[in-house]
């Protein structure tokens, strides 16, 4: 049997490279035509263990580099650019998210990296073991409060949030359940964090960089009382808690709305959900019923939703908008690969903030809500800005491979006008773009008169011709949809 | 009423009335705050039974001289004690459904029915709170209004001129591509607009008024003044200052982010009163709920009823409604209950200040609070 048509459509392999890639390369297009959809995919659910220079290694040989892991959401963005296992990397932007939990609180950047590292850990496993480790994961007990949860007295702030926007959504449980919650997570708490703080607060050591807080269970603090949560009854603990919310529907179709919403087409913002219906139920049903045949594994529902024709469908191209996140690594990957940390980055995580994603900075406990909220004018001026000033410079490698293979495309050392836009969107995804747009593109280029490569000064000419093209093409409306 | 201009300050995570206008010597509060209680010899008193939290004093002094009204209870009934849901109320003015209009992106549309003044409402700060978006109604969102601008890094001016009008004519012809496609064509043409516009405001603006502080909320209210004194028509400033959501450090979180508060509503007021712009300019602070009356050990949880101020020349000072009950038997599921329901004091806004009708904004009419002169 030959290989099935859709493996080698240049469109939907495009389409998979922006939702679960940062948006194609050109590199990456072409590895993807050479294996084919479901071998990149399965490349993509199986990522490979380690894929960038070890942090011991980091700071050993490039000892400004642990500054950097204090500028957290830089050194992030440095790992999203590096990454061989972009699905991976994207579905730790997507716990983020949805367990968004801020630094600010923190005083440090260090738990709340090691938080994303168990993202990359267990963020396509089971969700029961996700949601453990998140309830472990000291930067959660000390931004929700959990530290303060105890036996004798409720601090119901974990129990509430884990519940409303952690698993199920508002509409599937009670202010007692919340209460129950919060008992059973009570004695789930930070190793000794008076010390923890002092010895950050004069902390001299860097470059080794500050005091990692461990969790501890102290069942001295316990509430070992019957607890009803979600109508069953028992002694339960933390553990139990979180086995019964995995049990529940409404946990699966809000996880699955969730992906939904972030893979496939925009969905309506997260507070709307308990009153609207999905988009596409049949779409959640399908992705819930991968949740309860496959043990809640995370990974085969991803695998659902991407072998899904509701995922490949050509509805579902261009129907999200892009995440500052998804912005600004998206168009450094194409400017070319950054081959060590450094802080030039802080330039990108600013990009982030003022487009309205500060990563590990959330506006509240409940994250961002995506879609047309990434949109307003002032974050409009910023994603312009910011992508056609990455793309400027025809040094960048990646500019340069990008001038380089249109070049190798071209017949003769000239193009004319639209070959040359034709060439700029096909390399740039493809792009497809609207008729009105391609027109408005070939216009601005013809102020250009001669695009032809055969000495120096015609070459730097055309170099500077493809460069403002592309700086236009990534300011154009189409691009800020994934 | 064209000349009459709003700032709205949102306290966001849910500011703590308790501790912020203090009922010092009501016993219920000495009970109910073992651990997170502002002692008596530290409140700023401003009547026998109610006072300021320590770090109020510039708000202290305008409320000395009659610029500031205090709302007391401010809330709306069943409360919801979720930050999303309740904020979502507070900028939707739609306790009980979902709203998808923003009470002030109303009242933009009203006042701008063409929808022809982009920078009618600037939000100081990342993305755009709910507020003020409505169908149409253009809002200028601004991170940093010094590097405001588009295509700023192209240095020749003449290659950036052209790029902004290939830029302009990409979107001014993209029509009737879908819903999505047209926000997104409308709010690029907008922005492209906006940020005409408000490059020039800087240049234009001098002042004598030192902002006291460094931080994000200082700045936003420095931008505000240099927006609101340039008078390139906008009407509403919106900015955001938090997290207050102190279920832990309660004391220390709330002062250190009402301690920037104060000082950026003092400098603004300032600043707005030495260019003679200050009759025709309210601030309006709130917040999407207060918190539990019983502290939880180290700070307080969610809660209801809340308290917000109005602030300008133009206000009558003085304390309204009263402060709720904190007997035991009178609170809600052991929080304080509302008497003055948001919607009244959004009606006197709109109506006696912006000059746009409160009805299909707030669903129903509701009584004024009079806190305006």
């Amino acid at each position: 049997m030959t290989t099935v048509d859709y493996s080698k459509d240049v469109s939907l392999l495009a389409h998979l490279l922006r939702r679960a890639s940062f948006g194609p390369t050109p590199d990456e297009m072409d590895y993807a035509v050479e294996v084919g959809y479901d071998n990149i995919l399965k490349e993509f659910l199986n990522p490979k263990e380690a894929d960038l220079v070890p942090h011991d290694m980091i700071r050993r040989y490039h000892v400004a580099q642990s500054d950097l892991r204090n500028q957290g959401a830089a050194y992030w963005i440095y790992r999203m650019l590096m990454t061989k296992s972009p699905l991976r990397e994207k579905m730790t932007l997507f716990w983020h998210r949805i367990f968004a939990t801020g630094w600010a609180k923190l005083i440090q950047h260090r738990p709340i990296l090691n938080q994303i590292d168990m993202f990359r850990t267990h963020g396509m496993g089971k969700f029961d073991d996700l949601l453990i480790e998140l309830s472990k994961d000291p930067s959660m007990i000390m931004w929700l409060d959990n530290q303060d949860n105890h036996g004798h007295n409720i601090n119901e702030n974990y129990g509430r949030e884990i519940l409303e926007l952690f698993s199920m959504g508002v509409g599937n449980y009670t202010e007692d359940d919340i209460k129950e919650t919060a008992r059973a997570f009570t004695g789930w708490r930070v190793v000794n964090p008076e010390y923890m703080s002092i010895k950050m607060r004069n902390n001299t050591a860097r470059p080794y960089g500050y005091m990692s807080w461990q969790f501890e269970y102290d069942d001295e603090d316990h509430d070992k009382g019957l607890k009803t949560i979600l109508g069953q009854t028992g002694n339960w603990n933390g553990e139990d808690a979180v086995r019964i919310i995995c049990e529940q529907e409404g946990t699966a179709k809000y996880l699955a709305r969730h992906l939904y919403h972030y893979f496939v087409e925009d969905e309506l913002p997260v507070p709307q959900w308990p009153h609207e219906p999905p988009r596409n139920p049949e779409a959640i049903d399908l992705m819930v019923q991968s949740y309860f045949d496959n043990d809640h594994s995370i990974k085969a529902v991803l695998g659902t939703m991407f072998t899904a024709d509701f995922f490949k469908d050509i509805p579902a191209r261009y129907a999200r908008i892009k995440s500052p996140a998804e912005m600004v690594v998206g168009a450094l990957r194409l400017a070319g690969p950054i081959e060590l940390p450094s802080m030039d980055l802080l330039a990108a995580e600013d990009a982030c903030t003022n487009m309205g994603q500060a990563l590990l900075n959330p506006p509240s406990v409940e994250g961002w809500q995506g879609g047309t909220e990434w949109v307003s004018t002032g974050a409009y001026v910023q994603r312009v800005n910011f992508v056609s000033k990455v793309l400027s410079d025809p040094d960048k490698i990646g500019l340069r491979n990008i001038i380089d293979k249109i070049k190798e495309k071209a017949s003769s050392s000239n193009l004319t006008h639209t070959q040359l836009v034709d060439f700029c969107l096909d390399i740039l995804g493809p792009l497809d773009v609207m008729d009105s747009t391609k027109s408005s593109l070939n216009k601005y280029i013809s102020r250009y008169p001669d695009l032809s490569w055969s000495d120096k000064s015609g070459s730097d000419s055309f170099d500077e011709a493809v460069v403002s093209l592309i700086q236009l093409i990534v300011s154009s409306i189409e691009y800020q949809n994934a | 009423m064209k000349d009459k201009k709003l700032v709205v300050i949102q306290l966001s995570g849910g500011n703590d009335y308790l501790n912020c206008v203090i009922p010092y010597n009501n016993s219920n509060y000495i009970d109910n705050r073992p651990n997170v209680r502002i002692n008596e010899n530290e409140v700023i008193p401003i009547d026998s039974n109610i006072g300021l939290n320590p770090v109020m004093q510039p708000m202290k002094d305008l409320y000395d001289q009659n610029k500031v009204a205090i709302l007391h209870g401010v809330g709306y009934p069943v409360p919801n004690r979720s930050h999303f849901r309740s904020m979502d109320i507070w900028h939707t003015a739609e306790p009980t459904k979902v709203g998808t209009e923003g009470w002030l992106g109303n009242a933009i549309n009203q006042m701008y029915p063409k929808h022809d003044n982009v920078v009618a409402a600037v939000n100081f700060g990342a993305g755009l709170p709910r507020a003020l978006v409505a169908h149409g109604a253009p809002v200028a969102a601004v991170t940093d209004l010094d590097s405001y601008g588009f295509l700023n890094h192209i240095n020749e001016e003449n290659n950036r001129l052209d790029a902004l009008s290939a830029f302009k004519d990409m979107y001014a012809q993209a029509i009737g591509t879908g819903p999505v496609m047209d926000y997104l064509r409308q709010t690029g043409l907008d922005a492209l607009k906006g940020a005409d516009i408000l490059s020039t405001v800087t240049s234009e603006y001098s002042s004598d008024i030192e902002y006291s502080m460094d931080n994000s909320f200082s700045k936003a209210m420095k931008g505000a003044a240099q927006v609101l004194q340039a008078d390139i028509g906008t009407r509403i400033c919106y900015t955001q200052h938090g997290s207050f959501d102190a279920h832990t450090n309660g004391i220390a979180l709330q002062e250190g982010l009402l301690k920037h508060v104060m000082g950026g509503i003092r400098d603004f007021y300032d600043d707005m009163k030495a260019a003679n712009k200050s009759d025709d300019v309210i601030m309006f602070v709130f917040s999407e709920f207060g918190r539990r009356v019983k502290d939880n050990g180290n700070g307080t949880d969610h809660g209801s009823g809340g308290v917000a101020f109005v602030i300008g020349d133009s206000v009558k000072g003085g304390q309204y409604s009263e402060y709720p009950s904190l007997k035991y038997e009178d609170l809600l599921e052991g929080d304080l209950r509302f008497n003055l329901d948001f919607r009244s004091v959004y009606s006197e806004i709109l109506e006696d200040w912006l000059g746009v009708d409160a009805i299909p904004v707030v669903k129903g009419a509701y009584e004024k609070v009079g806190f305006l002169t």
